[in-house]
C-alpha cells in the first residue's frame, strides 16, 4: 500500500475530526501597547484548549512560552489560534518575544 | 538597543550553531567557503521574502500556514542532513585518509556541498524571517538607526562568535574520529529539528500530541536558559517534550543510523571486491 502525502494529510484530518467534535474550549488574549490583556488567563487542568491571540498593535509580536512550548508570530491586526495542553495544574509563563520587557503573562491551570 | 541585540543574538545563535556544525562536517572540501557564504546569502534573501509574505503564509492551510511552513522548512533540512550523513558514512573514511595525504584537498565531498548549502540557507531563512519581522516592528516603533544598527551588529557579532567557538572547538577532535563525531552531531541536530517540526504541527492541531508533557526537567534546565537553548539546537533538548516530539526524534535517529550502517556495509563489500578502475584497465589486455 502506498501512503501518499495527500493520504497522510487526509488521515490526519480524519484524526482531527473527532477532536474537533469535542471542541476544545477557546480563550482570548489581546496584545495592545505591547502588553497582554488579560495578563493572567485561567484555564482548566488536564484539558486540551485553544487560545486565540489577537494583535491590536501596529507591529508584529511573537506569542511564546518556554513553559508550555509554544511560539507563533502574530502579525499586526491579525489573530492566531494556538492549541495548548492538556496541562497539569500549575502556573505557566508566556511572553511576547519581540517585547519581552512589557509583554508578560501567566497561564493559571487549575 | 539591548532588546534588539538580545533578540538578534538568540536567533543568530541558532543559525550559527547549525552553520558551524555544517562547516565542520565539510572540513577540507574545496570551495566550501563560497557555498556556505552563498547559503547564508540565499537564506537572508529568503528571510526577507518570508517576512514580506508573512501575511500570505499565515492565511494558508486554514490559518495554520505559519506552523505548516515552519514544519516544512525544518523537515526539508532534516531530509537534507539525512542524505548527507548517509552518503558521508560511505565516504567519510576515505575523506579522512585523503585529507591526511594531500593536505586537505578533497574532491569527494563536493557532491555534498549543494545539500549543505540548502541546510545553511534554510536555517538562516527560518531564524532570519523572525528577526526581520521584529526589526520591521522596531523600526516602525521609532527606535532610531543607531539603536537598530548597533543592536544588529552586537547580536550578529555575538552569535557568530559562539558559532566560531564551536567550530574551532570541533577542529581539535583528532582526524580519525572527526567525521564520526560530526556525523553523530548532524544526526542529533536533525532529530532535534524533526522534533521541533512536530511541535509546530501539534500547536495547530494537525498532529496529536501523544501526551503534552511526557516528562518535565525544566527545574534542572529550562528551555528559556542560554544553555537550554543551545542544547535545544545541538541535541534537540526539550525540558518538557510532547510524546510525538519524542517519536519524531527517535524515528530520525533510528532511520539515519540504519542508513549509515547500511551504507557502511555496502562500502565494505565494495572495498573487498577488486577496485573498479583496475578491472576496466585490465579488460583490453585480455
Amino acid at each position: 500500500m502506498k501512503l501518499s502525502l495527500p493520504m497522510a494529510a487526509m488521515t490526519a484530518l480524519a484524526c482531527a475530526g473527532p477532536a474537533a467534535a469535542a471542541d476544545p474550549p477557546e480563550f482570548a488574549l489581546v496584545i495592545k501597547n505591547h502588553q497582554y490583556q488579560p495578563t493572567e488567563l485561567h484555564v482548566p487542568a488536564d484539558t486540551k484548549f485553544k487560545v486565540r491571540v489577537t494583535n491590536e498593535d501596529a507591529t508584529p509580536e511573537e506569542f511564546e512560552s518556554t513553559d508550555f512550548n509554544r511560539e507563533s508570530v502574530v502579525l499586526p491586526n491579525h489573530s492566531i489560534v494556538v492549541f495548548i495542553g492538556p496541562l497539569h495544574a500549575g502556573t505557566y509563563g508566556f511572553f511576547g518575544d519581540f517585547h519581552r520587557d512589557t509583554a508578560q503573562g501567566r497561564l493559571v491551570v487549575e | 538597543m539591548p532588546g534588539v541585540a538580545l533578540l538578534v543574538f538568540r536567533e543568530v545563535l541558532e543559525a550559527a550553531l547549525i552553520i558551524s556544525i555544517v562547516c565542520a562536517a565539510t572540513r577540507g572540501v574545496p570551495r566550501r567557503g563560497i557555498f556556505v557564504a552563498a547559503g547564508i546569502g540565499l537564506g537572508v534573501v529568503g528571510a526577507l521574502l518570508v517576512a514580506v509574505g508573512a501575511g500570505f503564509i499565515a492565511n494558508l492551510a486554514g490559518g495554520a500556514g505559519q506552523d505548516v511552513f515552519n514544519a516544512a522548512v525544518l523537515l526539508s533540512a532534516v531530509l537534507m542532513i539525512g542524505w548527507h550523513v548517509v552518503w558521508m558514512s560511505a565516504h567519510g573514511r576515505e575523506m579522512a585518509l585523503e585529507m591526511q595525504a594531500v593536505g586537505g584537498a578533497v574532491k569527494a565531498g563536493s557532491r555534498s556541498l549543494a545539500v549543505l548549502l540548502t541546510v545553511v540557507s534554510l536555517a538562516v531563512l527560518r531564524e532570519g524571517s523572525e528577526v526581520v519581522l521584529f526589526l520591521f516592528g522596531m523600526a516602525a516603533g521609532g527606535i532610531g538607526a543607531a539603536g537598530l544598527v548597533g543592536g544588529i551588529a552586537l547580536g550578529v557579532g555575538g552569535g557568530a562568535l559562539v558559532g566560531f567557538a564551536l567550530y574551532f572547538g570541533l577542529l581539535r577532535i583528532p582526524l580519525q574520529h572527526f567525521f564520526s563525531v560530526t556525523n553523530a552531531m548532524l544526526i542529533l541536530l536533525a532529530a532535534g529539528l524533526a522534533s521541533a517540526a512536530a511541535g509546530f504541527l501539534v500547536q495547530s492541531d494537525l498532529l496529536p500530541a501523544w501526551g503534552t508533557q511526557v516528562w518535565d526537567t525544566s527545574h534542572i534546565l529550562s528551555d528559556g536558559s542560554v544553555l537550554g537553548r543551545t542544547l535545544g539546537i545541538l541535541i534537540g533538548y526539550k525540558a518538557a517534550p510532547a510524546g510525538i516530539q519524542i517519536a519524531f526524534y527517535l524515528a530520525t535517529v533510528a532511520m539515519f543510523t540504519a542508513g549509515v550502517l547500511w551504507q557502511r556495509r555496502r562500502a565494505s563489500v565494495r572495498a573487498a571486491a577488486p577496485p573498479f578502475q583496475q578491472t576496466t584497465i585490465a579488460r583490453p589486455q585480455h
